[in-house]
C-alpha cells in the first residue's frame, strides 16, 4: 500500500481517525491542565466527538470499503457511528459534575471514554472477523478501567475485576470461534467466508461450532442470558456515569457485530441458529424481567432491565436467514437501539442527580416524594419508565411495535407473545418506581447540575417527540438496513 | 503430522482453559486460564494456516498476542489494586455487590 492509497483509505474512515487522534492529543494536553480546571478536558473531548459527528453526517450516502475490504463504510455503519457519538456526548455531559462529586475528576476518564467510543465505531464498520475481535477489545479494555475508576472504593474495584475476568473469558470464546471459522473456510473476511461456503467445500459442523462460539463471545458483551452474570454486579459497582455509557455503548457495539456477522456470512446456518437465537431471546426477556422485580437498588434494577431490553433487540436476529424479512428486522433493531439509548440516558441522568457521594441514594425508597419536590425530574423518569415498558406515545412503544411486527412477519408468533407477556411483567417494576415517586412521602435531595439536567430534558422530550413523529427515524433506520443487507 | 492433531491439542487446551476459569478461585490463575484459551486459538490459527496454505492465520496470531499483552497490562493492574484493598486475590472475597 502506497502512501497515497493509505491516505485515501484513512479519509474514508475519517470520523474514526478523528476520535482516536483527538483522544491521543487530549491525553497529552491534559497533562498541562491544572486539577481544578479539568472542565477543559471534558469540553475538549466533547468538541472532538462533535467534530467527528459532523464528518460522519457529511458521509451520508457513501457506500464503500476501506483497507482491502476489512472495513465497510455504509449507511449501517454511519447510523451506528452517529448513535454512538451521541451516546459518548451524553456520557461526557453526565460525567463532569458527577466525577467532581465523587472526587475522581481525572483527565484519563475522557480519554478512555473516547477510546471506547472509537472501538464501537470500528465495530460498526468491521467486515472482517479479526477486525471485529480488535474492535471488541478496543471497546472493552477502556471500559474495564472505567468501571474501576472510583478506586479505592471497593464496589468499583470489584465491578472492574469481575467485568475484566468475564470480559476476557468471553473474548477467549470469540477468538476461538474466529479460529474455527477460519479453519472451516480459510478466510476471515465476512464476504469471503460467504463465498467460501457457497463454493461448497466447507465442513458445516465445524462452521457451526465456530459460529456458536462467536455467538457466545458477543452474547457476553450484549448481556444475553445465560451470559449475563456479570451485568448486575458491574452496573451496580461502576460509577453511574460509566454504567450509563456501558449500558448503551457496549450493547450497540455487540449488536452491530452480531447483525453484521450473522446476516452477511452465516445465512446458511439459519436452520440451526434460528432455534438457538429464539431460545436466547426468550430466556433473556423472561429472566431479565422476572429478576428485575426483586431488585431494591435502582442501579441493579436498571441492570436487569437492560438485560431484558437486550432480549427484545435479540428478537430481531431470530429471522436472520429469511431474506425478505431481514431488512425489516434489522431496521426495527436499529430503531430500538435509538429508543434504548434515549430511555437509558434519561433514567441514568435522574439516577445520577439523586446519587450521593458515598453511594447512597440508590434505593428505590430514596425516590419517594420526588414527584412533589422535583416535578420535572420525576416527569422525565416517568416518561423513561413508560418508554421502557413500551406504552404509547413514547419512542419505546414505536420500537417495540416494529420489533414485534418483524418477528411476526418472520413467523415466530410465540416469540412475539413471550415478548408482549414479559413487557406486561416489566410494567410491574417500572411503574413501581413511578408509584414511589408520586404516591409516597420522602425528602429526596437532587444535585443541581445543568449538564445532567440538559441531558435528562433532551432525552425526556426526545422520547415523546420522536415517539409521535417517528417516521423520519424509521426511514433512516430502513436506509441503514437496506444499505448493508 | 495431520492438522487434526494440532486442532485436537488446541481444543484440549481451550477446554482446560475454560474449565480453569470456571473452577479456580485465584484471580491470577483464572487469568492464566484465559491466556491458555487465547493461546489455544493461536495454535489452531497457525495449524489451519498450514492447512489452507495461506499466511493469513499466522498474521492473525500477532494481533491476538498483542491484544493479550494489552489485557495483561490492565488485568494485572486491577488485580494489584484489589490486593491492596482486600489483601487477597481470591475471587470469593469479592462479594460486596449483592442486594
Amino acid at each position: 500500500m502506497t502512501l497515497g492509497e493509505l491516505t485515501a483509505n484513512l479519509i474514508k474512515i475519517l470520523p474514526l481517525c478523528i476520535v482516536i487522534v483527538w483522544a491521543c492529543v487530549i491525553l497529552l494536553v491534559d497533562l498541562f491542565i491544572p486539577k481544578e480546571r479539568k472542565a477543559w478536558t471534558a469540553i475538549l473531548s466533547a468538541i472532538g466527538l462533535l467534530v467527528a459527528m459532523g464528518f460522519s453526517i457529511a458521509q451520508t450516502g457513501v457506500d464503500t470499503e476501506a483497507f482491502g475490504g476489512m472495513l465497510v463504510v455504509d449507511g449501517f455503519s454511519q447510523f451506528l457511528t452517529i448513535l454512538v457519538l451521541s451516546t459518548g456526548l451524553a456520557a461526557v455531559m453526565l460525567s463532569y459534575d458527577y466525577l467532581n462529586r465523587l472526587g475522581i475528576q481525572r483527565g484519563e476518564y475522557y480519554v478512555l471514554l473516547m477510546f471506547s467510543i472509537s472501538g464501537i465505531m470500528l465495530m460498526a464498520m468491521a467486515a472482517d472477523l479479526i477486525v471485529i475481535f480488535l474492535a471488541l477489545e478496543l471497546l472493552s479494555i477502556p471500559l474495564y478501567v472505567l468501571a474501576g475508576f472510583a478506586r479505592p472504593r471497593t464496589d468499583s474495584e470489584e465491578a472492574a475485576i469481575k467485568y475484566f475476568l468475564l470480559g476476557a473469558f468471553a473474548s477467549g470464546f470469540l477468538v476461538y470461534g474466529v479460529a474455527i471459522v477460519f479453519g472451516a473456510t480459510g478466510y476471515t473476511g465476512l464476504t469471503d467466508i460467504l463465498q467460501s461456503i457457497q463454493g461448497g467445500s466447507v465442513d458445516m459442523s465445524l462452521l457451526a461450532i465456530g459460529a456458536a462460539l462467536i455467538l457466545v463471545g458477543l452474547g457476553f458483551k450484549v448481556a444475553a442470558v445465560p451470559f449475563h452474570m456479570w451485568t448486575p454486579d458491574v452496573y451496580q459497582g461502576a460509577p453511574s456515569s460509566v454504567t450509563a455509557f456501558m449500558a448503551v455503548g457496549a450493547k450497540v457495539g455487540g449488536f452491530a457485530a452480531l447483525m453484521r456477522i450473522f446476516v452477511t456470512s452465516f445465512g446458511v446456518l439459519a436452520m440451526d441458529f434460528t432455534a438457538v437465537l429464539w431460545g436466547l431471546a426468550a430466556l433473556t426477556m423472561i429472566l431479565g424481567n422476572v429478576v428485575a422485580i426483586a431488585q431494591k437498588n435502582i442501579k441493579r434494577m436498571l441492570a436487569y432491565s437492560s438485560i431484558a431490553q437486550a432480549g427484545y433487540i435479540l428478537m430481531a436476529l431470530v429471522p436472520y436467514g429469511q431474506k425478505d424479512v431481514i431488512v425489516d428486522a434489522i431496521a426495527a433493531a436499529l430503531l430500538y437501539l435509538i429508543a434504548y439509548a434515549f430511555m437509558s440516558f434519561a433514567a441514568w441522568a435522574v439516577v445520577i442527580t439523586l446519587e450521593k457521594a458515598e453511594g447512597e441514594g440508590l434505593q428505590l425508597s430514596d425516590y419517594a416524594g420526588l414527584g412533589r419536590k422535583y416535578p420535572v425530574l420525576a416527569a422525565i423518569m416517568t416518561v423513561s419508565m413508560l418508554s421502557f415498558t413500551g406504552i404509547p406515545p413514547t419512542l419505546g412503544f414505536i420500537g417495540k411495535f416494529y420489533l414485534f411486527r418483524s418477528v411476526v412477519e418472520g413467523g415466530f408468533i410465540w416469540l412475539a407473545i413471550i415478548g408482549v407477556l414479559t413487557s406486561l411483567v416489566s410494567a410491574y417494576y417500572y411503574l413501581r418506581v413511578v408509584i414511589y415517586m408520586y404516591m409516597q412521602d420522602g425528602e429526596p435531595v437532587a444535585q443541581r447540575d445543568n449538564w445532567v439536567y440538559l441531558t435528562a430534558a433532551v432525552t425526556g422530550v426526545g422520547m415523546i417527540v420522536l415517539g409521535i413523529f417517528s417516521l423520519p427515524l424509521l426511514k433512516w433506520a430502513y436506509q441503514a438496513a437496506i444499505s448493508a443487507f | 503430522m495431520p492438522v487434526s492433531y494440532y486442532f485436537a491439542l488446541s481444543a484440549i487446551l481451550f477446554t482446560i482453559g475454560a474449565l480453569g476459569v470456571l473452577i479456580r478461585r485465584n484471580a491470577i490463575v483464572i487469568f492464566m486460564s484465559i491466556e491458555l484459551m487465547l493461546n489455544a486459538a493461536n495454535l489452531s490459527f497457525v495449524a489451519f494456516s498450514q492447512l489452507h496454505d495461506t499466511l493469513r492465520g499466522q498474521v492473525l496470531v500477532f494481533f491476538v498476542i498483542t491484544v493479550a499483552a494489552a489485557e495483561v497490562a490492565v488485568g494485572l493492574a486491577l488485580i494489584v489494586t484489589i490486593f491492596k484493598t482486600k489483601q487477597s486475590i481470591n475471587v470469593d472475597v469479592l462479594n460486596e455487590l449483592k442486594q
